[in-house]
């Protein structure tokens, strides 16, 4: 029974109570996230709602609730925030940032946490992928013969990819070994 | 008038008759775009993993705009559009930033940014380089009143002051009087401005595709005949995705490009912008009204 308990610690449903203790909150989070571009006017979130009133994809998801977001970040539960899938799940629409009273910059303090995330080693599937494709073909398709062929029907002049500039500016980012060493 | 014409990667590969459109109006006003191989992805998808390699892939394509002395780099992509000017932005503003970008680009490609240069949508651009007077005088065919729901795109509209404020974020209006000018009517429909869902396409694909149904439900309730765009991954959401069976909806609602509109009204033909015929002859062929049509198809079986 205990160690069921200790099982349920730290997993959520959305609809369920559940007790957060003070052990598992991190109160220097918030500091952390207003030192990440894009963080800065955090802490003026004063949870009025609008920035998922005006979310077009809580409009579908109602379990997407990026004030909820910005609640647990605020109360410190770091590691729930940096795990979730939510904050992967903006769609970069910029309403809430347009409309926020606050100017707390929703869309940018969402970068903020990916940042953030990815520096704890997580990091979305399928963000990494495109990280690997820009690797690849410094862009995130690959141009091929086929592509320059159709191209040239159209009237239009043929693309040579450059992926090793993207690679030396990678490679002096050392983004590659956050992620290579993490996942 | 030269400027740096950045195709983006969804341009350059998903939609030729979007790029053969623009190619075609800037010659038609002699603007010449230049292309550049030093070109490189605009760093939008670098955002969500480390905000500086963000910076130095966007500022990587700004140096090789500046390299070209040119004024400006012209984009067709909604997102490259945001990206650049963002960049641009942040770092004539932010010292501290461009400093720390530079060190990257001088240690990797040997380049500085020096802040010479503006960004532009190809659509803005036009709209305050060209003016609707002169685009109107330019105007040789007529259009048919086509009913044509514009979809601006988000990241063409917010946040305004990364685009000086040239657009009203709330009621935008420079894609309408462009099309205006043509012809063709612009209407308006429920909850225009929602997003495409082009950005979550790659974490939740059934939020996306559920963006995208209500979107076309919503320009076929306003009747429209077509929904314009002009930013490439919009019309890879709407055009593509249509065909999503995801999506069950018992209409078809045909994609163009404003551009492509624009450039018939120039006297293009279908073909010099990548147009279906069957799209090309609703704006520019005498139109039976709908009633007599279905006594037609009535008609012959």
């Amino acid at each position: 029974m205990g160690e069921e308990r200790e099982q349920e610690k730290g997993k959520k449903k959305s609809g369920e109570f559940q007790v957060i203790t003070e052990d598992q909150l991190d109160p220097q989070f918030k500091y952390e996230i207003i030192k990440e571009p894009g963080g800065e006017n955090f802490l003026r979130c004063m949870q009025c709602g609008t920035c998922t009133a005006s979310c077009p994809v809580k409009a579908i998801d109602p379990d997407y609730n990026c004030r909820r977001i910005i609640r647990m970040a605020l109360i410190g539960d770091k590691e729930s925030v940096l795990k979730s899938k939510f904050i992967w799940m903006c769609s970069t629409c910029y309403s809430c940032y347009e409309r926020c009273p606050q100017d707390v910059k929703i869309t940018e303090l969402m970068f903020a946490l990916k940042n953030i995330a990815v520096k704890y080693g997580y990091i979305h599937p399928s963000i990494k992928a495109q990280l690997d494709l820009l690797e690849k073909f410094g862009a995130l398709l690959e141009i091929s013969e086929f592509e320059n062929r159709m191209r040239e029907k159209y009237g239009l002049p043929k693309i040579n990819q450059s992926p090793e500039k993207v690679k030396k500016v990678l490679e002096k980012e050392k983004i590659k070994d956050v992620i290579e060493g993490d996942s | 008038m030269k400027v740096a014409y950045f195709l983006g990667c969804n341009v350059a590969l998903r939609t030729y008759e979007y790029d053969a459109a623009v190619r075609r109006i800037a010659e038609k006003f002699g603007i010449e775009l230049m292309d550049s191989k030093d070109f490189v992805c605009c760093g939008y998808p670098a955002a969500p993993q480390d905000h500086s390699t963000f910076l130095a892939l966007a500022a990587q394509n700004l140096v090789a705009a500046e390299e070209m002395g040119v004024d400006y780099i012209v984009s067709v992509c909604n997102s490259c559009t945001a990206t650049l000017s963002k960049v641009n932005k942040l770092l004539k503003e932010n010292e501290k930033e461009r400093e720390h970008i530079n060190k990257i680009l001088k240690n990797s490609i040997g380049k500085e940014f020096k802040g010479t240069l503006e960004v532009r949508h190809f659509l803005r651009f036009i709209y305050e380089e060209v003016g609707l007077d002169e685009i109107k005088k330019a105007i040789t065919n007529k259009l048919n009143p086509v009913r044509v729901a514009p979809h601006y795109g988000c990241h063409y509209l917010k946040p305004p002051e990364v685009f000086d404020f040239f657009e009203d974020p709330i009621v935008p209006h420079t894609a309408d009087d462009l099309m205006a000018l043509t012809g063709v009517v612009p209407v308006k429909y429920e909850n225009m401005k929602q997003c495409c869902g082009g950005a979550i396409l790659a974490v939740d694909e059934d939020t996306s595709i559920s963006m995208v149904r209500e979107k076309l439900i919503h320009v076929h309730e306003a009747q429209a005949d077509v929904l314009a765009v002009h930013c490439p991954f919009c019309n890879v959401m709407y055009g593509e995705y249509q065909k999503d069976p995801r999506i069950d909806i018992d209409f078809k609602v045909p994609v163009i490009f404003t551009p492509q509109i624009l450039g018939l009204a120039l006297g293009f033909d279908a073909k010099q912008l990548g147009m279906k015929k069957k799209v090309a002859k609703l704006f520019l062929e005498p139109q039976e009204a709908p009633e007599s049509k279905s006594e037609e198809v009535g008609a012959h079986g």
